[in-house]
């Protein structure tokens, strides 16, 4: 008996019902010619459906021997780092300056723990300490600053996530100047070394930016895009107090929308550049887009 | 008499082994990241009985050390498993199959049936299904696991670009550990999804490679014995 909201199993749809039949009608036997019992059938269908499976286990194992014998890119098989590029683009097109990493109340911020150091000088003397900042004209037009140069660049504070790519996530205070300030005082960051204008094309700007310490043992490489994000900054201090050589005195980056290794703490050189810069974590098998 | 019966369409078999191969390299490839972090424990009063994961954990499958080449496999094999899933959806709305799938009014009832019988209390044998409620119940879910693991794993992956999502999911760090029991929510599925299999025996485990079933000649069809009602059963 069927309840009154069921449609009738067998009528509702003969045309579908057809269907069914005449598709199961050459499994069933239904030729004359056809002899065999649906015993032997299905055994010989077996054989059929576990090779064709087999061969797509082979054929998926091979696939994945195949990859991992690839050569290697940055420590990673190298059609694995295409992919990782294709991810980029799709990230790169999907990326709009105007969406912020959430800001958090001040009093939930706290210091990170210091997870690396590698490059950082600790006999660095803060007073004579210079921000080399290049651009496409390489040594010609570079231009060196003093913190104090940079502390007169209008401040910004904020209270961000910080995310490492290790998995864990620490809100913090910081304190600095914009990149993107840096950029049009300097005017290093497009090709023709003008200031650029409020709306500038991205046509007119260089492609990346590549930052190191000032002993050149620790570098990344930003794209344009996320290095001028309003909450991308050049930090002297987090909460409330300047820097710490552990954590990148006298000046360190902060961009929160990128990994933590990508934040490098204590700068000596920015560049402006159309060449894709290496990255240190990239070559050790991380993503170089690394972004959020 | 013994006749064949049709059970798994060709595209749904190979969702399926598509699916069970891509969601173990993505299990796989998600162990070697959180290791990284490896925080996660179940705790009562300063008591831990549980910890995801112990040390010999990771040194016996050798899943330590590995962060960087985990996030490359991860997000490479993330599209197969997204475009798998989604185009599985889609493919059964569109063949109709859903029909077999989706709880309806009867399942919850059904479903407590087959848990009376498969522990052994409930006697009568019960009719005869594709997919019976607690099957429909298991198979609808694990479908939504896959599509809260996207949406958790991209508030972890974007968190900035798509900001709203993490904090609707109750920002980065629950998003974390809610993809991380989704993971383990697939491990339980896995275990009682085989002990199921294996207890239903060869024939039903053969038609997810070929797509058919030997069936008695009295046993009804599955096409009519879709729904869970009195119809059935008389």
């Amino acid at each position: 008996m069927n309840s009154p909201g069921d449609p009738a199993p067998p009528s509702g749809n003969e045309a579908a019902a057809e269907a069914l039949l005449s598709e199961r009608a050459p499994l069933m036997g239904a030729s004359p010619a056809e002899v065999e019992s649906p015993e032997v059938r299905i055994r010989r269908l077996s054989r059929r459906g576990f090779a064709i499976g087999g061969a797509a286990a082979l054929a998926g194992f091979a696939g994945w021997r195949w990859l991992i014998t690839r050569s290697q890119e940055g420590d990673l098989p190298w059609p694995i780092r295409r992919v990782l590029e294709f991810d980029e683009r799709v990230a790169q097109a999907a990326f709009r300056p105007t969406r912020l990493s959430p800001e958090f109340p001040r009093a939930s911020a706290r210091m990170p723990r210091v997870n690396g150091m590698v490059g950082i000088a600790p006999s660095i003397d803060p007073a004579e300490w210079r921000l080399r900042v290049v651009g496409s004209a390489g040594a010609r037009g570079a231009r060196s600053l003093a913190l104090d140069e940079i502390k007169a660049l209008p401040r910004v504070e904020m209270t961000t996530e910080l995310r490492c790519v290790e998995g864990w996530s620490e809100v913090v205070h910081w304190a600095g100047a914009r990149l993107a300030e840096l950029a049009s005082v300097t005017g290093l960051a497009t090709r023709g070394g003008q200031v650029p204008a409020a709306g500038t094309t991205t046509g007119e700007l260089l492609e990346y930016v590549a930052m190191s310490t000032p002993n050149g043992q620790y570098y990344v490489g930003l794209d344009m895009a996320s290095a001028l994000h309003p909450q991308t900054l050049l930090c002297y201090e987090m909460d409330g107090h300047p820097l710490t050589l552990e954590h990148g005195a006298p000046l360190r980056l902060v961009i929160p929308v990128k990994y933590g290794f990508k934040s490098l703490k204590q700068i000596g050189t920015i560049a402006f550049t159309d060449l894709r810069p290496s990255d240190f974590w990239a070559e050790r098998g991380y993503d170089w887009y690394a972004g959020h | 008499m013994a006749r064949l019966e049709r059970k798994h369409a060709l595209a749904t078999r190979v969702f399926h082994w598509t699916n069970a191969l891509v969601l173990a390299v993505m299990i796989w490839s998600g162990l070697l990241i959180y290791w990284a972090n490896g925080v996660y424990e179940i705790s009562l009063g300063g008591i831990t009985f549980v910890k995801f994961f112990p040390d010999w954990f990771y040194r016996v499958l050798q899943l330590d050390h590995r962060l960087a080449e985990g996030m490359a496999w991860h997000f490479t094999v993330m599209w197969f498993f997204a475009l798998n899933g989604v185009f599985y959806v889609m493919y059964t709305f569109w063949s109709g199959e859903w029909r077999y799938l989706i709880p309806n009014r009867h399942t919850w009832a059904e479903a407590w049936q087959v848990v009376l019988h498969d522990m052994g209390i409930r006697n009568k044998p019960l009719p005869r299904r594709k997919f019976n409620g607690a099957q429909r119940l298991a198979y609808t879910g694990v479908v939504a696991m896959g599509a809260l693991s996207l949406l958790t794993g991209l508030a972890i992956y974007k968190p900035v670009q798509l900001a709203w999502l993490t904090a609707l999911l109750g920002g980065y760090p629950m998003a974390r550990l809610e993809h991380f029991v989704l993971t383990m929510g697939y491990v339980g599925f896995f275990v009682i999804h085989i002990t199921q299999v294996i207890r239903a025996g060869w024939n039903n485990f053969r038609a997810m490679v070929i797509g058919v079933e030997l069936a008695h000649d009295q046993e009804v069809p599955y096409e009519f014995a879709r729904r869970s009602s009195a119809a059935v059963r008389q």
